[in-house]
This record gives C-alpha cells, structure tokens and sequence, in this order.
C-alpha cells in the first residue's frame, strides 16, 4: 500500500520515489525553455560561429564592434564608479541616522530600479532634455535661439541615469551590512584612540569589503547590459554591445556580426555573475553577534547635520526631479506642434493625452497612439497567464526540491543572463522561416515576455510554496479534510498572496519591456515603450507631448504595479 | 584619579542614573555591583565618553572631560562580548591601540608580545580571533586594552558569556594583571562573586544611586538595606515593628533592637537575620526562632534549612521535614536595616 510521504511539499503532489510523477510539473516550464531559449541561442551560436558569414563582414563593421565593446567597458566602469561614489555616503546616511520622512526617501531611491527604461529616459529628456524643463526655462529666461544646456547624446547623461537606477543597489547591499555591523566595534576602536577617519578607515570599511565588491559587480553588471538608456540617451553616437547587436541586427541586416556580438556579451556576462556569486557566497568568518544597541541616532553637531541635511536635499533633487518632470510636462504645452504656425497657447493642456486617440496622417503607425497601450495590456496580459501556467508547477515543484529539482533550479535562471536584446535576436533568427514562421505572428512578442518574466515569477513563488508549514498540513487531514480540500483551506490563502504578487510582476515586466520588444514587434501592433521611443525623437511639440503623456501613463501603471508588488510581497523575502 | 561627579541620564524617558557619585584611586579597583539593567554599562560608557551625562562630570585628575572626544581619553574598555576585530588576527587586535598611536613598528611588536605573554597567549598572535574559544578571545580583549597603556581600564561584565570554572580561572589571572599593571580599574558586573574577588571596593548600584560603599568585607557584613540584603542573599530580610519596650516585633519572633538611636513606638523596622551560626535547642526555649522544617538543601559544608515561616539558616546537621525547630541565633546574627 502506498504510503503518503509526510515530510514536506504539496499534498496534492503524493511521491512514491522518482517517477514520471515527478517529471511532470517541468513539462511545460522545459519545453518553454527549449522552444524559446535554447533552440534560438543554438541558432544564434551556429551563425555568429559560422566562418563563410564572418568572412562577409567587412572590416569597417570590425571596428566598429570593437569600439562598442570598448566603450560597454568604458562607460560600466565610469557608472559604477560614479554609483559607488553616491551610494555609499547614502548608504551611511540611512545606515546610521535617523531622520523625519526617512523611510520614504528610502523607498523613493529605490523606485527607478523596477521602472522601464523608457520612463526612466523619458523622465530625464523632459527634464533636462533639448526640450525639457531646464532647457525651455533657460531659454525663455535668457531669449536664447537654441537649448544651452546639452544632455541627450552626451555621455553625462548615460552616466546620470545609470546612477539613478542603481543607486539603490549600493544603498540595499551595502547599507544592510552596515546597520548589521556591531556597534561595539567602533566603540572598542575610539577607546583605543582612533579617531572617527582612523576608525572608518581601519574598521568599518575593511568590514564593508565584501558588500561592496558584491554591490560593485552587481551595479557593473546592470551597467554593461544597459539598453535603452545608452540608445533613448545616448544618442546615435554611442553603442554599447547591446544597442550594437540591435544596429546590427535591425537596421544593417549583418546578423552574423550581431550573433558574434550577442554570443560575446554572453560570455561577460557569465564571467560577472559568476565573479558576483562567488563573491556573495563567500563566508565571511564573522563570529560578531547582532548588536543589541542601535546604530541608529539624530544627527548632532554641524558636521553630521550637513551631511543628512544635504544627503536629503541631494537624493531627493535626483530622484524626484525627473519622476516629476515626466507628468508635469505630459499636460504643460511649451513649444509649436510641427507644422503649426501662428501664436502657440502656451500653459497647461490635455491634448497631448486627447491626441492619443486621433491618428493624424504624420504619425509613423497606421494606428492610434492609444492603441499602444491596449496592445501593451493584451501582451502583458498573456505574459501573465502564461508564466502562471508555466511557472506555478514548477514553484511546486522546487518547494520540494529532489535530485531533479536541484538540477533544473539553476537552469531556471539562464534568461536572466542572457540579455534582452540577445533574446529578441534569437527569436529574429529562429522563427524567421517554416515550419517556425512565427515572426509575423503578433503572439511572439508575449512569449519573449513570458521568458523574462518566468524566472521571477517562479523565485517568487517558490518561498511562498516552501513557507506552508507541513502541520497545518497535517492538522487540517487530521481532522478529517480530504487532499483537495486541504490545499484549498491551507495552502491556497497563502499562496494566493504570493500568486497575486508574481503576477503583478509579469505584468510589470512585460509592460516595461523594451529589449526585446524593439527586434520583436510588429510595426502594426507596437508595444508603449516602443511607441514612446519613436515618438521622443520626433520633432514638434505635438510629438514630443504625445511620448510624455504615454510614458506618464506608463510610469503610473507601473508604479501601481510596484507598491502592490511591496504590499504583498512576503516579510523577509529575499532580495538579491 | 578617576572621580564621577553626580551622574544623571535617562533612557528613553526613564530615569536610569540619579546622581551617581565616586572615585576610583590609581592601583585600585573598584567594582560596581548591581541587578542588569541598572544602568551599569551605561556608567561605563558615559566615564568612557561614548554618551554624554545629562548633569554632572566625569573627572580626570580634577579636570572635567566634558570636551575631550573618546579617542583621546585614554581610558582602556573591556566588552562583555568582546568586540574583537574580525577582520584582524590576534597579534594585529592587540596591536591596533598602538598602531593609531603611531608607534614604530619594533615598539609595537614588542609590546603585543609583553601584553599577550602577560594573559598567557604567548604564541597565539597569528591565530584568526573567530577560531578561539570564549576565555582566549576575553583574554585577547583584556590584552588589547592594556597594550597602549591606559590611564583606567573599564570592564563591562567581562566574564558574563563564559561557564562557571572558567570564571574562576579568568578572575584569578585578572587579578594579578590588575595588580602587577597598577592601572586603576572599574568592573562592572552583576556576579558578586567577581566583584568580592576582584573589588578593593564594592559599590552597589540601585535605582540609580550608589546605596552603599565599601571593602567586600564590610558590605558583605552590613548591606545597610534590605534591597542590598536581599541582592547579596546575605539572610533574612524581616520587616517588624517597634514595640514601647525598645524591643522589635516580627512574624519571625521579637528581638533587640539593633539599630541606634531612639525610636518611636510603632515605627516600622527592617532586620536582617544571618543563617549561620544557628544552633538547635529543645523546643519551648525562650529566645529562639521556631517554625517547622518545610525544605532541606545539601550545601556541601552545612545544609541550608528553610522553615515554613520562610526564614533559612545553615545547620550542620539535617532535620527531617516537618519537625519542630527551636533555633537559638549567635550574638550579633540580628543586624539593622533600617
């Protein structure tokens, strides 16, 4: 007679030892995976590998890869450095001091980092771009003809919004370990007469190592993949290897270059994460206790409170200025629509947001603006039902982990290395011919979606699956609830915060997604952030006010998207 | 010299120090002896500048270290967990005190060396402090305070994480370092044994106040107060009444007063009864303590014998339960509280 294992995972899952009962839950999440991963990376292998069409590549096209390559370097090195330069003095800022309204400047440092890159870089254009705040003001101020301060195309500007996405990356990583660091230890140096620069230089940052070469990698990695920041920003002088492998690829039809390239940035990107895992697992050899006294206290003297006095002023002037400048200047009109002539009613005005609905014959789809956003929707829409579908067996699996879930578990995570824009290439060269035709249909957008969101969607699941305590489990049978019954009474409520929780973030994901949706997309049906590209670098207010309003959209879904992800996620949920 | 000028600090809204005053003279230890939480650490972090008084001073020499930051105090501190640098080895701990001073390199070698032979870890200096155990990290603690030479050491219930018979070892060598380093020391700690071992004098920290000062010897015969009586365990604390013959009443008998000074009929009174020395009479003798026998505890040299009344004493001999007990109390067992 079978037995019903009691040990831990499921009741619905009974295991009567390794089976095909065990195979089944990664049916769907493996044949995804080969479909839609593996077999367009096998693909992107064989043509970037493939002699006969890299002897075609002529030898401008060398060169100018290698300068993306250099410059990806170059300009990853420059933002982390300019990263770790801000983030750490914040990290001890909200490490060490307490002060009103902390939690929120806390919580508005870390908003960018879930934001599409295309608000993001919308936010910045409106702010100090050609047309921006700054530029219109200074311009109208002073009656220049043309915007004095330069920003779009210029490297400050790559670097800027780098920092302000991933500040918060120094602030979390570094900052947990410092406000964890045993006060005593300081104090034990100042009685041995060091003072404060002795002690932070002889104790507290050699204790820091380690987090901070954890954040330093992380920051490098996200830095070195960066796409739509280098290519809405940077403008058409700069190409890191991503916006490089998208040239490549959609405009100069080179697709062995593009492959070559892509299989490169695989390549560091592995060496990185790797670097980054092995520095993050090290153990430590801390044998210090939590502390029992707080490293928190006010500000005193005027040393300390210049330095969270302008700490605020400064994080708060980075961060918030260009959230703001995005909806302010979605319903402010400040120059002509193109074409138009006679005097322009200059003040504040919703027919950017009217305008979204009106197909005028100058706009570049045959469609509505607003149309957009019911594509985005739909897509993400689908994203969410099919890495739900895909992903929830398989979190259930993993909450149970056997020998086979312990080697799928970091397979799972390979998407993630591969960049977006790697992943939209593999899908170019995939399905561009029979019987896999699929690049004409508008649903291949939603599976590249559908891959990115997978491996979030499950790392979300999986604690929650992990966390029901089997007692419960067995006090509900006990009193008589069948297998069914138990996991709706038991399980489900648990899960189905967490369920809520993953499925906001596919929905955040996909809607966001510009990497991959810029190979992908079909121009009859565009997605928002590829809507927004296009129409930030069309000239005339008109235009201009068009990309505002839907990124101003957009920032607000997924903004939404984020405080209900926070809300429901599980107290102590990992992070990083 | 070390002197504390009325102390005053709360913590959180709650007084913890109300006017703590005393003087810790070179070459003596003085040992604050109180219940946790009474505010101990805190006295020490406030003489060591790590927190600033409310009112009073902490003196020097007659100088007021109101304005001197702590790095520049001199004043050498003892953790309870020891805060050793983990990210440094014994020998580079112990020499982290010198190295901010800026010695040279052979002065601080051959120190770290002298400092470490002085706690018995001679050839422990290139070891990781995360591999010693609980009594060589405390040892490596102790060390590194010493080396740069303070002017006071401080000890903040140093022994408190280790097990009894290592305690014991620990107070031993401490000792003789104190006395061989000739530094004036506080130790803070709520173990009176450490603190009768260690202390040139004991001081008794309650609601915020130094209750009582003295030799271990002389609080240990006159606590002065019954909470003193009762922390110690020196006997039993009776509570009673003045009778108009000048003698105290208590549930436990009537006895001479043996407080000063006049009296009031009727005024409350706090005797202490110390539970050696007791002897057993035949029941009905007149002046003895009675009360049937309800627990009797082996104490390795005597038997603590608790009656049913509550009152314990040390007798040589054990009684069986729920006998009679007539207990005849040595001159002098009966001592004033207040």
């Amino acid at each position: 007679m079978e037995r019903e294992e009691e040990v831990d995972g499921s009741a619905l899952q009974r295991s009567v030892g390794p089976s095909i009962r065990h195979l089944v839950p990664w049916l769907g999440v493996s044949l995804f995976f080969a479909l839609f991963f593996f077999y367009p990376l096998v693909r992107i292998l064989r043509i970037g590998l493939d002699p006969a069409g890299l002897l075609q590549i002529d030898p401008a096209a060398w060169s100018v890869a290698r300068q993306a390559v250099g410059f990806t370097f170059y300009q990853a090195t420059l933002s982390t450095l300019l990263t770790l330069a801000l983030g750490l003095p914040a990290a001890f800022l909200f490490a060490r001091f307490e002060f009103r309204g902390k939690a929120l400047l806390r919580a508005l440092t870390a908003i960018p980092f879930m934001l599409p890159t295309v608000v993001v870089a919308a936010g910045f254009n409106a702010l100090l771009g050609p047309r921006g705040w700054v530029n219109l003001g200074l311009m109208s101020l002073f009656r220049l003809p043309g915007a004095p301060l330069p920003f779009v195309g210029t490297l400050g500007a790559i670097l800027l919004a780098h920092v302000f996405y991933n500040t918060t990356i120094v602030i979390r990583l570094v900052g947990n370990a410092l406000s964890q660091m045993d006060p005593r230890l300081e104090q034990a140096a100042r009685t041995l007469g060091a003072d404060p620069r002795q002690v932070l230089r002889r104790v507290t940052l050699p204790l820091l190592r380690s987090p901070l070469l954890a954040a330093a990698l992380l920051v490098f990695l996200f830095d070195f993949t960066s796409f739509g920041v280098i290519l809405l920003l940077g403008g058409p002088s700069y190409a890191t290897l991503e916006v490089e492998i998208y040239l490549q690829a959609v405009q100069l039809f080179n697709l062995p270059l593009a492959s070559l390239l892509s299989l490169l940035q695989l390549l560091c990107t592995l060496v990185f994460s790797v670097l980054y895992s092995r520095v993050v697992l090290r153990p430590g050899g801390r044998a210090a206790p939590r502390p029992a006294v707080s490293n928190l206290h006010r500000a005193t003297g005027l040393g300390e409170r210049l330095f969270v006095g302008g700490g605020i002023v400064l994080l708060l002037v980075l961060f918030v200025l260009p959230l703001l400048s995005l909806p302010l200047r979605s319903v402010t009109r400040l120059e002509a629509d193109r074409g138009q002539l006679g005097a322009v009613p200059y003040g504040l005005t919703a027919d950017y947001y009217r305008a979204l609905f009106v197909n005028s014959n100058q706009s570049i789809f045959y469609v509505p603006p607003f149309a957009a956003v019911g594509n985005s929707l739909a897509y993400a829409g689908i994203t969410v039902v099919l890495s739900l579908l895909l992903g929830f067996p398989a979190a259930v699996a993993l909450a149970k982990p056997g020998r086979l879930e312990r080697l799928l578990d970091p397979l799972l995570m390979l998407p993630l290395g591969a960049s977006a824009v790697t992943l939209g290439l593999g899908f170019i060269v995939s399905f561009n011919r029979p019987p896999l035709a699929l690049l004409a249909s508008p649903l291949l957008l939603p599976l590249a979606h559908t891959l990115i969101a997978l491996p979030f969607v499950i790392r979300s699941l999986q604690p929650a699956l992990a966390s029901v305590p089997e007692r419960l489990r067995q006090a509900a049978a006990a009193l008589g609830a069948g297998p069914r019954r138990v996991w709706w009474t038991v399980d489900w409520p648990i899960v189905a915060r967490a369920t809520l929780g993953a499925a906001v973030f596919a929905f955040t994901v996909s809607l966001g997604e510009f990497g991959a949706s810029s190979l992908v997309v079909r121009p009859e049906y565009p997605t928002l952030p590829v809507a927004i590209a296009r129409f930030l670098s069309q000239p005339g207010g008109l235009n201009y006010g068009q990309a505002m309003a839907m990124a101003t959209i957009l920032m607000a879904v997924c903004g939404a998207g984020i405080l209900l992800i926070e809300k429901l996620r599980l107290p102590g949920a990992g992070e990083f | 010299m070390l002197e504390v000028v009325d102390l005053w600090k709360s913590c959180e809204g709650q007084p913890l120090l109300n006017g703590v005053s005393f003087a810790a003279a070179a070459g003596e230890t003085v040992c604050l002896l109180g219940a946790s939480g009474s505010g101990k650490s805190t006295l020490l972090r406030l003489i060591a500048g790590l927190e600033t008084p409310e009112r009073g001073s902490v003196r020097w020499d007659g100088q007021d270290l109101a304005g001197v930051p702590v790095h520049r105090r001199g004043f050498g501190l003892v953790f309870q967990d020891y805060a050793l640098f983990p990210h440094l080895d014994v020998a580079a701990n112990v020499a982290f005190g010198l190295k901010v001073q800026g010695q040279a390199q052979t002065v601080v070698r051959e120190r770290v060396a002298e400092v470490l032979a002085q706690v018995n870890l001679g050839d422990f200096g290139s070891r990781r402090v995360t591999e010693l155990s609980g009594g060589e990290q405390q040892r490596v603690a102790l060390a590194r305070a010493l080396a740069p030479r303070p002017r006071l050491l401080m000890f903040d219930e140093p022994l408190g994480a280790l097990d009894r018979s290592l305690r014991e070892q620990l107070i031993g060598e401490l000792r003789q370092v104190l006395r061989l380093s000739r530094v004036p020391a506080v130790y803070v700690t709520h173990d009176q044994e450490e603190a009768f071992a260690l202390a040139d004098r004991v001081l008794l920290l309650h609601d915020g106040r130094i209750l009582r000062s003295g030799s271990p010897r002389q609080v240990w015969q006159e606590p002065g107060s019954d909470w003193a009586a009762r922390f110690l365990g020196a006997g039993n604390v009776v509570a009673g009444a003045r009778r108009p013959d000048g003698r105290v009443e208590t549930p436990a008998g009537v006895f001479a007063d043996p407080c000063g000074g006049t009296h009031v009929t009727g005024e409350p009174a706090c005797l202490l009864l110390r539970p050696g020395g007791a002897v057993r009479r035949p029941a009905g003798t007149p002046g003895c303590v009675t009360g049937r026998v309800a627990d009797v505890v082996f104490r390795r040299e005597d038997y603590r014998v608790t009656l049913d009344n509550g009152l314990y004493f040390f007798l040589t001999e054990a009684p069986r339960l729920g006998e009679e007990l007539a207990l005849e109390l040595p001159p002098g067992a009966v001592q004033c509280l207040s």
